[in-house]
């Protein structure tokens, strides 16, 4: 009994200890940055991140979560800054004035996946409305995010293109999950998914999943990096912010991102267009 | 198969060239889950003590309480934590979210309830005279208290046990609170959740294996423990 | 035994336990050197009333003076110390035998030498030594309740209290520890009381009894004065007074009164007024068996033919259970049962004297 008591005294001590060697960082020179899990599931911001702490000396808190969360948190002033992809959603959190600054980043695009067999017959179809009435008309099981990430709100823009309202059908599934987690639902289930690149690039060796539908100017997605408004919320880290959003758009920043994934892939995730118009993109 | 047989390889890998992230990830999960159950023990056996000697209005409410508490789910746990630790929450003066403090609170509020619980129950079930026992043999109130401790001290133990494999175990309240931050917030759980999505199953299986690995590892010492202690 | 001090005193004392009352004794003394067992059938109050000696009871109310010394909050523990309390399950500490029967010491600070000489006595008294470092969890029944009381012993009480000590335990055990007990309480002085529904342990132990009965002592004396003159049934039973007979009084007179009994009559010895409800007892032994019926009857001998409902053979005696328009219990030699040729079914003369009848109170 006494030994047992004596290393539980030992444990309890070291666990004290401990208590003083969690890492913690001031929160000034902390950011917290929201952003769609594409983003970090693609590595992408593994890439990133550590070039900007490192030139900065910021530490960055990155928050990878949907879309929609990630608006959410900036509205509430939980985030610094976001990079996001739901440009309709950010144009009225703009025009809100929740965000002090939105600027350019980079795209990817959607792309329409499914089994190489293709039992909708949709490979080769010019448009994604098109290839979105022929799942439909074959009833071949098609699975959504439904978790109003940008993917998610990119799906449901196309949905209502193509004049369809897919909700209620059995032919059509919605995860709630992340991007590469729905991916395999679909592997797993024979079906048609949208998807954007970067993420079926980075899964792809584990899926048995075929591009099917790709290069519609509707299938483009384009990131943006959000400065959350200080001016709505005086927590907001405004200068860490800033200083992340300058970074996004650097000419070496832009450079890494268009390098970035090809010597795994072959080819690049994510296209740099910082400075662009997005008119350019056919937005 | 192949692809657990790919997970063991890399798990096997990584484990013998000691990567960096995964001991950094390894320590910090039994840094916060290590020092939530210290913590949660404290509380709880002290909290279930008390609740079990002494005689209050609602002393039942109260262990059923507990008792509900002990599935208390993390992801819940997890929210209520973030809200509270939000910039513009009530608790925002500690400026703690996102970081392993956050994440040792949310995983001492998952672990309290159940070490809470089982001290109550292991005291409970002992002879209902032991109390009186002790003090009929001139045991102050103290020595009285902390004899009890020791007579229920194995099943303690398995609660110990309990709390500490519900935190290291649970993802929820950690990528809620911690927010997965590469470097500084990812734990075993987290990790594997997100290499999964991302599509890297050896990596995830390497982490999930590691995870096992260490929750054998630890309830083994003090299955030794309780067990070296019933057989005496 | 006024002369002598009381070690401990009780007055007023009352227990409740979710608004009834468990215990309410007025009064009660024990004297130093005695022991007095309380007896008393279960839920009785023998247990809440040991408890509330030892101040255990928090809803216990009244005073207890211990060496004519108040007992209050502040002494509490101190008076503890005085005294020790065994109860019914050895209640042994998940640790060796030795540190167990140290524990009571170890509470009172008491250096280790001295921790050790008492220790090691107090095993050797209940003949435990060689046990000293078994776990308590792999002891017998009887070693287990050895080392209890030799844990209470070591802490060389002035008061021990004892509620069914024996009750777990099987009959060989049993009377090996009494027997190590009951010197063990001649050596050391110390003043007992004990709780025990056994009928041996009480005239064993027991310098006075106590009876109890609804939370109350409805007798307290001389062991044998309570053996002889038992005041309610309980005690009766107790003092092994079997038969149990209730009826109404017929007719009364010179210090004799007849009574029924179901459909038959029996004759008392004693004052009662006709239509009094009335129970009285006898023992087995003083109810003799005849085949025929006697060629004269004396005065105040009542007699009934029976028939015999079962016999019981106990070593030399037996138990023949008889009914005789109500049922009687008589213990008789084996030799009577051979000579009388009794057997089951068959039909017996019962006899017993109208002063052997022991009248109970109320």
């Amino acid at each position: 009994m006494k030994r047992v008591m004596q290393t539980l005294f030992a444990v309890a001590l070291s666990l004290v200890m401990m208590l003083g060697s969690l890492p913690a960082v001031a929160s000034t020179k902390t950011i917290i940055l929201a952003t769609t899990t594409s983003t970090q599931d693609s590595g992408l911001l593994d890439a990133l991140i550590p070039l900007f702490e490192k030139e900065s000396h910021y530490f960055v808190k990155t928050i990878a979560v949907g879309s929609g969360q990630a608006m959410a948190m900036g509205k509430k002033g939980e985030a610094d800054v976001l990079l996001v992809h739901s440009p309709d959603a950010e144009k009225k959190f703009m025009q809100d004035s929740y965000g002090s600054s939105r600027k350019l980043v980079m795209h990817n695009d959607f792309i329409i996946v499914g089994p190489a067999l293709d039992p909708a017959g949709i490979k080769g179809v010019k448009t994604s409305a098109e290839a979105f009435k022929k799942i439909a008309a074959s009833g071949k099981l098609f699975i959504s995010r439904g978790d109003n990430s940008g993917t998610h709100a990119k799906e449901k823009l196309l949905w209502k293109a193509a004049g369809l309202t897919p909700e209620g059908n059995k032919w059509f599934q919605q995860t709630g999950l992340g991007m590469g987690q729905t991916l395999n639902v679909a592997a797993e289930k024979k079906a048609y998914t949208l998807t954007d690149r970067a993420t079926y690039l980075a899964l792809k060796k584990n899926l048995n999943l075929s591009v099917l539908v790709e290069g519609d100017a509707r299938l483009l997605n384009v990131y943006h990096v959000i400065e959350v408004n200080a001016a709505k919320w005086p927590k907001v880290n405004s200068a860490g912010g800033k200083a992340f959003s300058d970074f996004m758009v650097s000419g070496k920043t832009q450079a890494v991102i268009g390098s970035f994934g090809v010597d795994k892939y072959g080819s690049p995730l994510f296209f740099p267009d910082a400075g662009k118009r997005p008119e350019s993109l056919g937005l | 198969m192949e692809l657990v047989f790919d997970g063991i390889v890399t798990a096997w890998q990584l484990l013998i060239s000691l990567d960096q992230e995964l001991l950094a990830v390894t320590i910090l999960s039994l840094k916060v889950s290590g020092l939530a159950t210290f913590i949660s023990v404290l509380i709880g056996i002290l909290g279930g003590t008390c609740t079990v000697l002494a005689e209050f209005p609602g002393k039942r409410l109260l262990i059923s309480l507990v008792n509900t508490s002990m599935g208390l789910p993390p992801v819940v746990v997890g929210l209520f934590v973030t809200i509270m630790l939000w910039r513009n929450g009530p608790l925002n003066m500690l400026d703690i979210l996102y970081t392993p403090t956050a994440m040792v609170i949310a995983q001492t509020i998952i672990a309290t309830p159940i070490v809470t619980g089982i001290t109550i129950a292991s005291l409970q079930s002992l002879p209902s005279n032991m109390k009186l026992q002790i003090l009929a043999l001139g045991a102050s109130r103290i020595q009285m208290v902390w004899i009890l401790i020791k007579e229920a001290r194995l099943a303690l133990l398995a609660g110990i046990m309990a709390g500490f494999g519900g935190v290291i175990s649970e993802v929820g309240a950690s990528i809620m609170v911690g927010g997965n931050i590469k470097g500084y917030t990812r734990v075993l759980t987290t990790a594997t959740v997100m290499e999964t999505s991302m599509g890297n199953f050896d990596k995830a299986i390497a982490f999930g294996l590691v995870l096992l690995l260490v929750c054998f590892i630890i309830n083994y010492f003090l299955t030794r423990v309780q067990q070296k202690e019933r057989l005496r | 035994m006024n002369h002598k001090a009381a070690v401990l005193e009780v007055k007023g004392l009352r227990v409740s336990r979710g608004g009834a009352e468990t215990v309410n004794v007025p009064s009660f003394s024990l004297f130093s050197r005695e022991t007095v067992a309380l007896i008393g059938p279960n839920g009785s109050g023998k247990s809440s009333f040991l408890l509330s000696l030892a101040c255990l009871l928090p809803s216990a109310e009244g005073d207890i003076f211990f060496n004519g010394e108040l007992i209050n909050r502040k002494k509490l523990t101190e008076y503890r110390r005085s005294l020790a309390m065994v109860f019914q399950e050895p209640l042994l500490f998940d640790t060796t035998v030795y540190k167990n029967v140290a524990s009571g010491l170890i509470f009172r600070s008491v250096s280790p030498q001295e921790i050790r000489k008492r220790v090691e006595s107090s095993m050797e008294r209940f003949r435990i030594s060689h046990l000293a470092e078994r776990s308590a969890r792999k002891l017998s029944g009887g070693e287990a309740q050895r080392t209890s009381l030799a844990r209470a012993f070591a802490t060389s009480p002035v008061l021990l209290l004892l509620d069914e000590p024996f009750a777990a335990l099987d009959p060989p055990t049993r009377k090996n520890l009494t027997d190590d007990l009951a010197l063990a309480l001649r050596e050391s002085e110390i003043a007992t009381v004990m709780a025990t529904h056994d009928q041996f342990d009480a005239l064993y132990f027991a310098d006075r009894l106590a009876v109890m009965q609804k939370g109350a002592i409805v007798q307290m004396d001389a062991t044998f004065s309570v053996v002889k003159h038992p005041v309610n049934e309980f005690a009766a039973a107790f003092a092994g007074m079997e038969n149990i007979l209730k009826g109404s009084v017929l007719k009364a007179e010179n210090g004799m009164f007849s009574m029924s009994v179901g459909n038959e009559t029996i004759q008392v010895t004693g004052v009662r007024l006709p239509g009094e409800q009335v129970t009285v007892c006898i023992r087995p032994e003083q109810i003799t068996l005849a085949n025929s019926r006697p060629d004269r009857l004396l005065s105040g001998q009542n007699q009934f033919l029976c028939r015999i409902v079962r016999i019981i053979t106990l070593g030399l005696y037996s138990r023949v259970y008889l009914e005789c328009g109500f049922v009687l219990v008589s213990a008789v030699a084996n030799q009577t049962v051979q000579n009388l040729e009794l057997s089951h079914d068959g039909k017996v003369y019962a006899l017993f004297d109208s002063s052997a009848l022991h009248l109970l109170d109320g």
